[in-house]
């Protein structure tokens, strides 16, 4: 067995399950002039991909509620939560504090950590030793109805 | 080297993902229909509620201590399962699915050094992307990995829930520490015969003095299970120890039924679960078995149960073939019995036989056209899930309402029941 550096390896499972649209070229046969775009086809946008980087850790949550509305997040909206994300400052988080659920935006201030509503008639969470605090995702989107 | 990795307490942890509240609440999860207890959560064991309780039996004491009770949510279930398979392909590309909850890993081929730092990332892997706890066992043959999964399972504060046996002395002590009914594939009967032969941990089983024994009890598997647990590989991933002897489909119904369309119905439907699932292991059977129950407290007849096979002329596994043997056996049983109300039915496949084995019979044999419409078949229902292509015997619309009093949303797998979460 080679001595190679820890975990130089990491195996990528292609994505099979996503339905991706392959364009039908239309005039590949024909006797003609050819298309001169048959050389420029792509397959179409695929959103499971593009709003789903790694769907083994992605879950959709629906918001109900109004604090989070200045950060575009509005009643009956859909997030796209990435568990496999790491906290970060001013990100928009899926917190589970003292027994309940909440959206709320990660900000560390100088004097400690804050859960930020993005509503004005709403205050901010300070984050104490007394709370029971877990990140439990991270939101990359939201899906909303217009 | 192989690894087992386990989840533990694989249902009672997936309803914790989206319910964190109960994060150290005592959890217990009901077969389907509720009728009794088949996973609990460890504050749940340490109350001392029993597995296989009957619900009605333990419904009382639930309450008084305060214990969160579910109904089977096999399509959250089914959908973590796939997770967590799917991430442990990243970290090798062998991977045997040997449960919902449990996958054998080979990493042939695979540049580990530390094999207890990949465990251990293993582990955080799935703990952070879904939140479930895993235990994993590092060894060199998958008999020991069984072993390694226990010990890192029973004590996580030592373990860190990774344990690996590489060096002859981790092993011995390992086996002396495994008592001989938890040696994979040493059952309830079998553990009371190695106790008289004064067996009583893995270490005694493997002993030279024992292997006639061995041999004469267990025949073959348990010549094989000895030297996996001597740490030489004699199985590969997708061998399984004992292939299986029989598949049976039974279930309790929610309503007692007499009506005989209903009951073929069920039986048809019953015949092709088993028709699918040999195929799923490249097998065929060769004798096939119905069997329908009465409630025993609603008749003074003794006679509560009864059952009629058949052995087919060539062995098979097509849903046509086997539906159509479970229909006429339900058939021959169910006349005379019009008014009884059956509690219980099921369809037993036994002689099963792998598919490329089996004998052709000279003049009876399998229409070959089957193949091609079971293959069609299985991929149809691959590919639209929940079993959308059946026979017309069986119900389309109707599925069939089981008890689900305490079932929790279907989180991953339907979009109208997704987590809703309230802000504030």
């Amino acid at each position: 067995m080679p001595i190679k550096k820890k975990n130089a390896l990491t195996f990528h499972q292609p994505e099979q399950e996503s339905l991706l649209r392959i364009p039908y070229v239309k005039d590949g046969v024909a006797a003609g002039f050819p298309s001169p775009a048959a050389d420029f086809m792509e397959t179409g946008i695929d959103l499971n991909k593009e709003l789903c980087k790694n769907p083994l850790a992605t879950f959709y949550i629906k918001v109900s509620g109004n604090s989070m509305i200045d950060a575009g997040i509005n009643d009956k909206d859909v997030l796209v939560v990435d568990r496999s994300l790491e906290p970060q400052n001013n990100k928009i988080a899926v917190c589970f504090i003292d027994g309940g659920f909440t959206v709320k935006r990660i900000s560390i201030k100088k004097d400690g950590l804050y859960l930020m509503p993005e509503n004005a008639s709403f205050q901010p969470i300070k984050v104490t030793e007394e709370n029971d605090l877990v990140i439990w995702g991270m939101v990359t989107y939201v899906i909303k109805s217009v | 080297m192989y690894a087992l990795v386990d989840c533990n307490n694989f249902y009672a942890s997936c309803e914790r993902v989206f319910k964190p509240a109960l994060a150290r609440k005592p959890i217990v999860i009901l077969s389907n229909n509720d009728g009794c207890i088949i996973s609990r959560s460890d504050e749940a064991k340490t109350l001392g509620i029993p597995m296989g309780a009957p619900e009605f039996k333990v419904r009382q004491e639930l309450k008084e201590k305060d214990i969160c009770v579910f109904s089977s949510n096999y399509a959250l279930y089914g959908d973590l399962s796939q997770r967590v398979m799917k991430i442990l392909r990243q970290f090798t590309p062998h991977v045997e699915e040997y449960s919902i909850d449990e996958a054998f890993m080979d990493f042939d081929g695979v540049p580990v050094t530390d094999f207890f730092d990949y465990g251990l990332q293993m582990k955080s892997r799935i703990q952070k992307w879904l939140g479930l706890p895993v235990s994993v066992g590092v060894a060199p043959t998958k008999a020991l990995s069984k072993v390694a999964n226990k010990i890192a399972r029973k004590f996580p504060e030592k373990t860190k829930g990774v344990y690996v046996i590489d060096t002859d002395e981790k092993r011995l002590k390992a086996l002396k520490w495994t008592k001989v009914e938890d040696i994979w594939g040493i059952g309830f009967r079998l553990k009371k015969k190695a106790k008289a032969q004064h067996i009583h941990t893995a270490l005694d089983f493997i002993q030279p003095q024992h292997e006639a024994w061995i041999k004469r009890q267990m025949g073959v598997v348990g010549l094989r299970l000895k030297r996996e647990l001597e740490g030489k590989p004699v199985l590969t991933l997708d061998t399984p120890l004992e292939e299986k002897k029989s598949i049976a489909i039974t279930r309790s119904f929610p309503k007692q039924l007499s009506d005989f369309d209903a009951l073929r119905e069920r039986v048809t439907t019953f015949a092709a679960v088993c028709a699918e699932k040999l195929r799923k292991q490249n097998s065929c059977c060769h004798t096939i078995v119905v069997m329908l129950v009465v409630d025993r407290h609603k008749y003074e007849s003794d006679h509560y149960y009864y059952n009629k096979s058949v052995t087919l002329p060539f062995a098979t596994n097509s849903t046509l073939t086997l539906s159509n043997a479970a229909v006429a056996l339900l058939k021959e049983l169910h006349p005379g019995h019009e008014g009884i109300k059956f509690k219980k039915a099921g369809v037993i496949v036994t002689e099963i036989v792998p598919e490329n084995t089996k004998q052709f019979h000279l003049f009876e044999e399998e229409n070959p056209k089957h193949l091609a419409i079971m293959k069609t078949l299985d991929g149809l229902n691959a590919k639209m899930g929940d079993r959308k292509v059946k026979l017309a015997t069986q119900n389309l619309t109707r599925t069939w309402n089981m008890n689900q009093n305490h079932l929790s949303p279907r989180y991953t797998t339907q979009f109208d029941e997704i987590l809703e979460i309230k802000c504030p």
